[in-house]
């Protein structure tokens, strides 16, 4: 039902006119004298006013919209707005005050004689900021699915969301009907597309939920979309302070949480967990960097907006102040590297490498891409099999012997297991490695990114 | 004020009690006497009862029924115990 078709049956009007007007408005004041000798006239006119029904002066029978329920249905965005009602049907309408299209709307020659030739409306009480959701709700046919749970008035909201067991352990903002549709209305996609589906036995991701390891998903932003809702990709882009990074990630362990049902102790069964599991996301900081985006390594354009969700642990530092050479910063790389899970593991975990920007500008000045530096430490990575051999070193943990077969060396991640991006503050030689679920690939996680719709 | 829910909707929407322990064997019993005249009369006689089953029971009291227990006391007895009996009435 659009507006105009509406609004016979708002209004009762059905040939005539309506009038919306408020009196903290200039131009509605101006045209008091103009709405009188409508009023005063042979044709139906009904007037509503949006902020006190004793104006316009000397009119009887305004209208009360101080619920702004006409002035929604209506559709009214300035006021004075005059609408003329024919058969039912709105027939045209006029905002602010230009005399002639009044003359012209209401067919009364003489009207506004004496009046200013024109003068803009204001803005209606109904589109102000933040009234327009609330009106969309209490009028607007705004559909919800979900189950809606009474909270008693003398309960504090933030206690109920805790005792029903929908919070992390922080404090959650309480999810009304305004603040859903709100954060909705953010988005291009309609409220009741389904972005997937999340059985409550989280049969997708129940080898990282239930895993005894560490692992989290962790989120990874390239493209576009980062800059555009404020993603932090510099200085402490894998800590707290930054509402986008802070917030994907905990939307997503909160669905993790409440729609499938993943709690610690419960289908959770990680032995330590990590900080991570609370937020874990990112972007990529692509404007200062020379290398390849992470997206276009993985085969999207560069320009297109992708998200990477990666199963890991905990962040660990690579402290190297030192390496001025390719050569040396790469070893440095490799050697912290092997000890994602163990020194003695091998094609267990995947792991991320976030190069820093001053570690990278020692491969910038030599010109080595982010494929030459995989490529040299896919070399250096190469763990000689009498180290890692279960037993060797008096360290019964490592690779099976069969495992190694006749094979001098072994790689210490299975192809394509090393994600490698750039982020972090320009100061300071310290990049950081994030080991993976120790279950990569075939056997359990394999990262996955998918371009971002608006 | 009212929440739209953000869970899967397969538990009730009334937040439901926890679950009693299948048995009372080998639990902490807490006895409370929230200072209701003759409380005290109640609570002898269950821990009377319960030592008869051989179970383990801990006294508190509440120092007025008119009020919350102190979080001392609710902690305390949160951390003593597995469940927690009181006489609410005189």
């Amino acid at each position: 039902m659009s507006a105009s078709t509406a609004a016979n049956a708002v209004t009762g009007v059905n040939d005539g006119f309506v009038l919306v007007a408020k009196r903290d408005c200039q131009t509605c004041e101006l045209v008091q004298p103009v709405v009188r000798e409508l009023v005063g006239g042979p044709r139906t006119i009904a007037v509503y006013s949006q902020d006190d029904p004793t104006f316009p002066e000397g009119v009887a029978g305004v209208r009360d919209d101080r619920a702004l329920e006409v002035s929604f249905r209506l559709a009214i965005e300035t006021v004075p707005t005059l609408i003329r009602m024919e058969g039912g049907r709105e027939i045209e309408r006029v905002v602010g005050w230009q005399r002639d299209e009044w003359r012209a709307l209401t067919g009364v020659n003489s009207l506004g004689e004496g009046l200013p030739e024109w003068r803009p409306g204001c803005g209606s009480k109904s589109v102000e900021p933040g009234i327009i959701d609330e009106l969309e709700i209490k009028y607007g046919d705004v559909a919800f699915q979900s189950r809606r749970i009474e909270i008693d008035p003398h309960e504090d909201e933030i206690e109920a969301m805790y005792s029903r067991g929908w919070s992390d352990g922080l404090p959650l903002v309480p999810p009304t009907r305004l603040r859903v549709h709100r954060m909705l209305k953010g988005t291009n996609r309609k409220p009741s597309e389904v972005l997937g589906l999340l059985p409550p036995d989280l049969q997708p991701m129940h080898g990282v939920l239930a895993t005894t390891m560490f692992c989290t998903p962790i989120v990874i932003v390239n493209g576009p979309v980062a800059r555009a809702i404020g993603m932090n990709a510099r200085g402490n882009a894998l800590g707290q302070g930054n509402r986008a990074n802070a917030t994907i990630g905990r939307a997503v362990q909160l669905c993790v949480r409440n729609v499938g049902g993943g709690r610690p102790q419960g289908v959770d069964r990680s032995t330590l967990g990590t900080p991570g599991k609370y937020t874990f996301c990112f972007a990529e900081d692509e404007e200062h960097s020379f290398w390849e985006p992470l997206s276009v390594e993985r085969g999207f354009a560069a320009g297109v907006s992708t998200v990477t969700v990666f199963a890991g642990d905990a962040v660990h530092g690579i402290v190297d102040q030192q390496s001025r050479t390719p050569e040396s910063l790469s070893r440095t790389f490799a050697l912290s590297l092997r000890g994602v899970n163990h020194w003695k593991l091998a094609q267990g975990a995947d792991a991320i490498l976030v190069v820093c920007p001053e570690h990278e500008r020692t491969f910038k000045a030599a010109g080595w891409t982010k494929a030459r530096l995989r490529q040299e430490l896919d070399g250096l990575l190469q763990l000689p099999a009498e180290e890692v051999v279960r037993g060797a070193g008096g360290i019964a943990e490592g690779v099976p012997a069969a495992a190694l077969g006749d094979r001098k060396t072994i790689p210490k991640f299975r192809k394509d297991g090393l994600l490698i991006v750039r982020a972090g503050g320009d100061a300071g030689m310290f990049s950081a490695m994030i080991a993976g679920w120790g279950a990569s690939g075939a056997i359990g996680s394999t990262p996955v990114t998918h371009a971002i719709r608006d | 004020m009212e929440l739209l829910d953000p869970t899967s909707e397969i538990s009730p929407a009334r937040r439901t009690r926890k679950a009693p322990p299948d048995k009372i064997a080998g639990l902490t019993v807490g006895l409370l006497d929230i200072s209701k005249p003759r409380g005290n009369i109640f609570l002898d006689r269950i821990e009377q009862r319960l030592g008869e089953k051989g179970v383990a029971v801990k006294r508190y009291k509440k120092p007025t029924f008119t009020r919350p227990a102190p979080n001392d006391l609710a902690q305390k007895i949160a951390s003593e115990v597995d469940l927690v009996i009181e006489g609410l009435a005189d």
